[in-house]
């Protein structure tokens, strides 16, 4: 199932620095939305704070709320973990658990969530692979470590790990950054099948991958050094990416700083 | 701002390539040397040693009885029986030792590495240096006050394995400690982000990835302390014969062995001397070669 977003005053802080300052946005379903800026501007630490990831910082915290089809996944005692469970997380860099074979990294988080049967567990292994577009590649080495994989193949496991669980929302903490072109491209055919499914938000610096992916882009920028990232402006991606708004934004899209 | 780049800039008349100058053949042939010479250096008391007690020992540890008679009923001035009942009393107590204390030494690296923050793991990491940095004999003495002394208990095997633990916590812990910080980061959020709640995580993702440094390092300590003498010697009394009751009753141990033959001046004392020494090496060798196959398995099942 797929399901809104909807980030209100959001104020994101590391101790008693100020990171994000009150990011009010709206993410809407079966969609994909980007989130573009210059490094340090706070989209990824509004990413990780879209399903309480930053939290397992220490001094990190939040003020404001994030509502998920209405709901606070800040409201007072609602547990992160049954948060992550609803929106899933892909990071960076890829990363398999060393330890487990390739199927056994894909239901990684149903075995831990305590799901059992072995084959309901090789059901669900089948279709997120299958989902992940990774299923012909690694179907006669299901056992093999994860860790065997090629880049683009351990990001594609990553994604099948994270849609195993059911969530409702995908975030995507730059997928591609780590990869060539070619698994680049996999991931972003990827994004545009699974986007029927998830709500999928995705933090890129790759302007063109944003242009290509997404529905929705909304972009960040840093006032100034040590001061908070803002929101400048979210639109729909044709028109930040033709006719945005705001001066900030065409200078960014376009290469132009400051 | 250029001039300062161009400050930077090789001066474009020097050679781009330099050749290697006497100087610096000199001087590098002379590091080898030192170099070499400080390897080999510290090989020699080690092969000496090494030589010394395979050659003496060796008739000692090939004599029929050896591995499985105790001394009892032999006398001093005849060579005969063997160290049984003392290679049993080495690995009991180092076993005893290991479960009290592996156990503890993990579950408190977990909760400096995972928990730790803030007074209470500042103060646990300096005790562990504290603990690290006990003379085994004052261990020892401080097992004999509290068991003993206050508590009333009799001198036995259990009494050594507890001044044992006092010597294996602090390596248990630093090992693990070490071993955890290896986990990357990026596998906790992993397992957090698929909501798997952080006990879980810790459980069954960052232990197992950490397992082969944890077992390699117990076992390292387990191979610290089995040649440990003074607690064998303030904590309880020796004895000839076998002796299976870790509750009470004198145990023997290698190490005791040898301080107790130590005072026969005839032949078949210095015989055992150097046996038990043998026997003590190649028990500890065991146990190095364990955690090398253990670390091996565990890194082939990886990949």
């Amino acid at each position: 199932m797929s399901k809104r977003i909807d980030v209100k005053d959001l104020d994101i802080f590391y101790g008693n620095f100020h990171a994000v300052d009150s990011v009010t946005m709206a993410v809407q379903p079966r969609s994909v939305t980007a989130l573009i800026g210059p490094s340090g501007c706070g989209k990824s630490t509004l990413l990780r704070a879209l399903n309480r990831m930053h939290e397992v910082i220490p001094g990190a915290r939040v003020e404001g709320s994030v509502l998920l089809d209405g709901e606070d996944i800040y409201g007072s005692g609602i547990s992160p973990v049954s948060v992550r469970r609803t929106i899933g997380m892909v990071f960076q860099r890829p990363n398999p658990f060393p330890t487990m074979s390739i199927k056994d990294n894909v239901v990684a988080g149903l075995r831990l969530q305590g799901v059992k049967g072995k084959k309901e567990l090789d059901e669900i292994a089948e279709r997120s692979l299958r989902g992940a577009n990774l299923w012909d590649e690694v179907k006669d080495r299901l056992n093999r470590s994860g860790a065997s994989l090629s880049g683009g193949q351990q990001q594609r496991l990553c994604i099948a790990r994270a849609i195993a669980v059911r969530p409702d929302v995908l975030l995507m903490d730059e997928p591609c950054s780590a990869l060539d072109p070619i698994s680049t491209l996999a991931i972003e055919d990827l994004m545009s099948e699974l986007k029927d499914h998830f709500t999928i938000v995705i933090v890129t610096h790759n302007m063109q991958q944003a242009a290509r992916v997404s529905d929705q882009t909304a972009f960040f920028n840093l006032p100034g050094a040590g001061r908070p990232g803002r929101l400048i402006e979210m639109d729909d991606t044709a028109k930040i990416f033709s006719n945005p708004n705001q001066k900030a934004t065409e200078d960014y899209i376009s290469g132009r700083f400051g | 701002m250029t001039a300062d780049i161009d400050s930077l800039e090789r001066p474009s008349a020097s050679p781009t390539f330099i050749t290697i100058s006497p100087g610096r053949r000199v001087k590098d042939l002379v590091a080898r040397i030192l170099v070499t010479g400080a390897f080999l250096l510290a090989l020699v008391p080690l092969l000496w040693l090494l030589w010394t007690v395979v050659k003496r020992g060796f008739p000692a540890i090939t004599s029929a009885a050896w591995w499985t008679h105790s001394l009892q009923g032999v006398l001093p001035e005849q060579f005969a029986g063997g160290v049984y009942h003392a290679l049993y009393g080495t690995i009991v107590q180092a076993l005893i030792a290991a479960v009290l204390a592996v156990p503890l030494g993990i579950m408190v690296a977990i909760h400096l590495v995972e928990y730790g923050l803030g007074r209470l793991a500042r103060v646990t990491t300096f005790l562990v240096d504290v603990l690290s940095g006990v003379p085994s004999i004052v261990a020892a003495l401080f097992v004999f006050s509290v068991w003993i002394s206050t508590l009333g208990f009799q001198q036995s095997a259990l009494a050594v394995s507890l001044a044992l633990v006092l010597l294996m916590l602090p390596v248990v812990i630093r090992n693990t400690e070490e071993m955890l910080r290896l986990v990357p980061d990026e596998l906790r959020e992993a397992s957090y982000a698929l909501g798997v709640p952080k006990w879980k995580t810790i459980v069954r993702i960052v232990l197992p990835t950490a397992l082969s440094g944890i077992i390699s390092g117990v076992l390292l300590a387990l191979a610290r302390v089995m040649g440990e003498t003074a607690p064998v010697l303030v904590l309880v009394g020796y004895s000839r014969s076998i002796n299976f009751d870790v509750f009470q009753g004198n145990m023997a141990s290698l190490p005791l062995l040898i301080y107790s033959e130590l005072t026969n001046p005839l032949p078949a004392g210095q015989q055992r001397i150097w046996g038990a020494a043998l026997t003590l090496i190649i028990v500890i060798g065991v146990v190095y070669v364990l955690a090398a196959v253990v670390n091996r398995f565990l890194a082939r099942k990886r990949s």
